[in-house]
């Protein structure tokens, strides 16, 4: 296996996280949610889809345990962001800090132990082509799961109806009370699928990127996920486009503190915070001049008039 | 049958003071049910968290010792709150100010430095603290960029210099290979107020910030200008009160406390610089300045509160065998029932009746 089929299948690796984590948002905040909580979200589907998956002996019920963990942490966020129309910047928070220590609490008893990973595609011929073979065939589900969701969420928010009703609901939400959707209901669907997609990204962390849990192991990705949707103009390919584009910056500081260049490691390990923090300037300083493309209502809070 | 918001008219007084309290309540109920879940005994578990800390003199000292980070740091990032800019990286501006601090503290080690060397660090610590705060701040205000995301993300990359230099350069030689500094010298550390205990002057600057922030909120133009702003921003335009000159204000008092609370945790009950000498302090006081209402003496309250909790979870660690993560699960639920009782004070819930037949989906 050559060096850069090796640098390309750990890129993949170290981005599904964030892509999961991302394109769940993206349809949350397409709705005009902000949910900061990612970080939570994803801490407990690490914990809950180890746990799951060490009970079980199976990854997919691991997968389904992390999707179930992020959904019952989002419900709750939703009850007060929606419900209550409670401000969303500190209701996210809130779960951060809950689905922290709540995660801590679950995986307590797991530290240590390890699980099967996730097992890897193997097609006969195909996976041993070379150079694409492995690259293209021979991925765990959850790389392959993880495109199949951003096609899809571009496929629904942009070919289908209900995707331009959960757009307009995101962009005005007055408007769209108005002409009659339920915008809370709508509201809530998309924020369950931003916390299952985003439980299921942090479930492959102890699922296929590492096979142990340790406590906090998702190490800001989840808020580095929140950064990539506001990086790729909340378009389904550009988040994808900025997904892969951080787990290389991740996966390239690893291969340069391996080959002990004279940089402290923790330079290196700080590079995709200050990356994220860079970009962030930069695609907003641009995007200065030609106006925002956030929704409209992103984070406002709505409650129906009658 | 359907539950409903509808704004009330004008904020209920009563709710507005009950609605910490009930919050409170409903978390400690909330924790019962957690305990009983872990097969602990609850009312046991409640008194050795919440009481038994408040029963001897020693963790009586030690709550004013966890709560004078909490409440400076959170006194500042109330101003950031009011005036609607989302600081939320005061963990990264308090480990900052420690480092800028501990420099000075590092550099003098061993000379005969006098009694200025700690006035000096206090001001770097401060200063540190407040330009750590200025990045996110100035991005929000020029390019646009989330002060959320980048405030957070800058806290990682304070985290990972601390490391850094206590692995590396600032590393005490004859430490055993131990992450840490040398012990700070007398004149770079906190006085301590009462002999015998951890009681240090932090205590009383904590106390000063609240009153001065008071101050300021209550008596000034500039306090008025921050509450508008947040609160009423096409007012406070046509007022012609700058909003990005606030953030930028609010951002870089709020980091300048965090800084100043920073080197004072390192130079006064941790003595020397390490890795991780912060239990989270600068995210706990997101949670103090809501409890606290935003308000400075309301801070002070909450502050003294969330201390206890970590005095209470370590004890609770030690005698009744319960994860430490467990304070910080409670944290967040005190946090959930915080926000959901403040919304009952804009709001009340009411429970209609479905019409028959009314277009379905009107939530």
């Amino acid at each position: 296996m050559g060096l850069l089929e090796a640098i390309i299948l750990s890129v993949l690796a170290a981005s599904t996280p964030l892509l999961l984590a991302a394109a769940g948002e993206l349809v949350a905040e397409r709705a005009g949610v902000l949910n900061l909580g990612l970080e939570g979200l994803m801490i407990m589907g690490a914990a809950c889809g180890f746990a799951g998956a060490h009970f079980t002996g199976s990854v997919i019920v691991g997968a389904l345990a992390g999707i179930v963990a992020g959904m019952f942490m989002s419900a709750i966020f939703a009850g007060l962001a929606l419900g209550l129309a409670v401000n969303q910047v500190a209701a996210g928070l809130a779960q951060t800090i809950f689905g922290i220590g709540l995660s801590g609490l679950i995986g307590a008893g797991f530290v240590g132990e390890r699980i099967e990973p996730a097992p890897h595609l193997y097609l006969p011929v195909l996976t041993d082509l070379p150079l694409v073979g492995k690259i293209v065939f021979g991925q765990d589900g959850f790389v392959y799961a993880s495109i199949a969701l951003v096609v899809g969420i571009w496929w629904f928010l942009y070919r289908t109806r209900a995707g331009l009703i959960l757009r307009a609901v995101g962009e005005n939400h007055a408007s769209a009370h108005a002409l009659g959707y339920p915008v809370l209901r709508i509201r809530a669907l998309a924020v369950l699928f931003g916390g299952a997609c985003a439980g299921l990204g942090g479930a492959y962390l102890p699922l296929a990127y590492t096979p142990f849990f340790i406590p906090g192991m998702t190490a800001g990705r989840g808020w580095i996920a929140l950064a990539l949707v506001v990086f790729g103009s909340w378009l389904p390919s550009r988040v994808a486009a900025g997904a892969y584009l951080f787990g290389a910056v991740t996966i390239l500081q690893l291969h340069a503190q391996a080959m002990s260049l004279p940089i402290p490691s923790q330079f290196m390990s700080s590079l995709p915070y200050l990356a994220t923090v860079l970009v962030l300037i930069a695609i907003s300083r641009r995007r200065g001049l030609a106006g925002s493309v956030a929704p409209a209502s992103l984070g406002l809070a709505f409650v129906p008039d009658r | 049958m359907q539950l409903v918001l509808e704004r009330r008219a004008e904020s209920s007084a009563a709710v507005t003071i009950a609605s910490p309290l009930i919050a409170i309540a409903l978390t400690l109920v909330t924790m019962a049910i957690l305990f009983a879940a872990l097969g602990k005994n609850p009312v046991t578990a409640l008194m050795v968290y919440f009481i038994e800390p408040l029963t001897d003199s020693y963790s009586l000292v030690e709550l004013v010792v966890k709560a004078t980070p909490l409440v400076m740091i959170a006194v500042g990032l109330s101003l950031c709150y009011l005036a609607n800019a989302w600081n939320i990286g005061a963990e990264g501006q308090f480990l900052i100010g420690a480092v800028c601090g501990s420099w000075l503290a590092v550099r003098t080690q061993g000379t005969d430095a006098g009694a200025w060397v700690l006035p000096a660090m206090l001001a770097l610590g401060a200063a540190g603290g407040a330009l750590y705060a200025l990045v996110p701040a100035i991005a929000k205000v020029r390019c646009g960029a989330s002060e959320i995301l980048t405030s957070l993300m800058l806290v990682y990359v304070a985290d990972l210099l601390l490391d850094y230099l206590v692995r590396g350069p600032w590393r005490d030689p004859n430490g055993f290979n131990f992450p840490t500094t040398a012990e700070f010298d007398p004149v770079a550390t906190v006085p301590i107020l009462i002999e015998e205990t951890r009681l240090h002057l932090g205590a009383l600057i904590a106390l000063a910030v609240v009153a001065v922030a008071s101050v300021l909120l209550g008596r000034t133009v500039k306090g008025f200008e921050i509450k508008v702003v947040g609160a009423a921003p096409r007012a406070a335009r046509f007022a012609g009160f700058d909003a990005d000159k606030l953030v930028i204000l609010t951002f870089a008092i709020s980091g300048a406390l965090a800084g100043l609370a920073g080197i004072i945790e390192v130079a006064g009950p941790v003595g020397h610089l390490q890795p991780s000498f912060s239990p989270g302090y600068g995210f706990t006081a997101i949670i103090v300045a809501f409890l606290g209402r935003l308000n400075p003496v309301g801070i002070l309250i909450a502050g003294l509160f969330l201390a206890l909790t970590f005095i209470g979870g370590e004890q609770a660690q030690i005698s009744i065998k319960v994860p430490l993560d467990l304070t910080k699960v409670f944290q967040g639920i005190l946090l959930f029932y915080v926000l959901a009782c403040d919304s009952l004070i804009l709001y009340r819930l009411r429970i209609i009746a479905t019409r028959p037949g009314a277009a379905d989906g009107i939530a």
